[in-house]
């Protein structure tokens, strides 16, 4: 048997291989921040024991390896009688880290819109539904955008992590390629310029709005 | 569902989770120090002589911080080997770890020196300081003071994607769950109780770094780091 080498083919798949990247991005973020939004809101509630539960669950996200929430949803969406593919755990996982992360971001953005819009609110008669949807969100989310889009760089790249229970993304495929061309220095280095390609244009994308953020705010 | 749990078969593997919590420590404590250090000198020298040296460190924390750390660590268990430079998988994690944590702590750093006032400066070449004492109690100390929470948020988080290194056969915590989980079958019993482990060393870790920002910079900064939770950087 002839090996193969590290041609366009290759590479070709590589980039193919980017899209479920992308797709478990996608998914990450709409399910993550779905659910996010509501741990965000039941954070800054009025009930104490629900802000107490929101705090524990941020909290036990952000203190556990996105690995771990990984190995859990794999091995307990099959103990639950569930026969998915690794798509539905990575997905699953994918989730509930980002819910973690940006109910956490929400909640500092939605405590960052100033108390007297709240008391004007409340003077208007507004209902806590009415406060949130016509004065506190619209500007939560104003605020909340570049660290949104920082965040959406972080899961890009944790999606990496998917490849080891075998869902063939980025970097699985890097993986496969690797074993078939034994050239890992060339393999794994297209493989992170590819990740950099969707990475840094996110990156500078966050900057430049946290940039304009702050100009608006200063005016 | 009929799963009846049964913990009772971690108490036989107690040395392999014991080893792997051990060399999670390890690696972690080892590559926040050399990570720590790295980041100081970095972004000290970034901000000393700019010009193309800047250019260099700015590429450097962008390269690393656009790229997933499993990447990382692909290139330097599979791919130095193919340069001539062959490396273990315990120190190939150890290497992987300190270059993608010198790239963070240089960039946190980097935002608490350029946050130094201009007067404060000024304050010191006025009382006479030489241009090291300026940089050593005006710009470094009171900027990593004021970024210190941020920055062992970053360690917190390092520690958690050691687990990572597993996937380089390094054999920390997470390699000795999937060790016990091959040898017993019992996946859903281990994976939790490793990621409570996993959660008891990431509240112990930041005890301790709070204690050290204690002795370092006093209560006020302490405080700040028990309570900040990881910071998502941008």
């Amino acid at each position: 048997m002839t090996l193969k080498t590290f041609g366009l083919d290759q590479f070709g798949f590589l980039v193919f291989s980017l899209q479920w990247t992308i797709l478990l991005t996608v998914i990450a973020l709409v399910g993550g921040g779905l659910l996010g939004f509501a741990v965000a809101l039941a954070r800054t509630a009025h009930l104490k024991p629900v802000r107490i539960a929101a705090a524990t669950y941020i909290q036990v996200i952000q203190g556990i390896p996105v690995l771990m929430i990984l190995f859990l949803s794999y091995y307990g969406l099959s103990l639950a009688g569930f026969e998915l593919p690794p798509l539905c755990a990575a997905g699953a996982s994918m989730t509930i880290y980002a819910s973690g992360y940006l109910a956490e971001i929400w909640r500092g953005c939605i405590q960052a819109v100033p108390k007297q819009q709240w008391e004007a609110s409340e003077s208007l008669a507004m209902t806590r539904l009415q406060q949130y949807r016509y004065v506190i969100l619209p500007q939560a989310m104003r605020i909340s955008l570049p660290p949104t889009v920082g965040f959406a760089v972080q899961v890009v790249k944790n999606t990496s992590i998917t490849s080891i229970i075998g869902f063939v993304e980025l970097a699985r495929a890097g993986q496969l390629i690797n074993n078939a061309t034994f050239q890992p220095f060339r393999v794994f280095l297209a493989v992170a310029v590819l990740y950099f390609v969707v990475c840094y244009p996110l990156s500078q994308l966050s900057r430049l709005l946290e940039r304009r953020l702050h100009a608006g705010s200063s005016r | 569902m009929t799963y009846t749990f049964q913990f009772g078969v971690l108490a036989q593997y107690q040395d392999q989770i014991l080893h792997g919590i051990w060399l999670t420590i390890r690696i972690s404590v080892l590559s926040i120090i050399l990570g720590c250090a790295a980041g100081i000198l970095l972004a000290s020298v970034r901000s000393i002589w700019g010009g193309a040296v800047r250019l260099l460190v700015d590429a450097y924390v962008e390269i690393i911080r656009n790229t997933p750390f499993l990447v990382q660590l692909f290139i330097v268990y599979f791919g130095l080997p193919g340069l001539g430079m062959r490396v273990g998988a315990d120190t190939a994690a150890l290497i992987g770890m300190t270059i993608n944590l010198a790239a963070y702590s240089t960039e946190i750093i980097r935002a608490g020196i350029e946050a130094v006032h201009k007067s404060q400066i000024e304050a010191g070449e006025a009382l006479g300081f030489t241009r090291f004492q300026i940089y050593r109690h005006v710009i470094i100390v009171p900027a990593i003071a004021k970024v210190y929470p941020a920055l062992c948020s970053q360690f917190v988080l390092m520690m958690l994607a050691s687990s990572i290194c597993s996937a380089i056969s390094t054999q920390e915590l997470a390699a000795s769950a999937a060790f016990i989980e091959s040898q017993t079958y019992r996946s859903f019993e281990i994976y939790i109780a490793v990621t409570l482990i996993y959660l008891a060393l990431a509240l112990a870790l930041r005890a301790a770094l709070a204690l050290v920002g204690m002795w370092l910079f006093g209560r006020r900064v302490a405080r700040r780091t028990m309570a900040a939770l990881p910071e998502v950087q941008a």
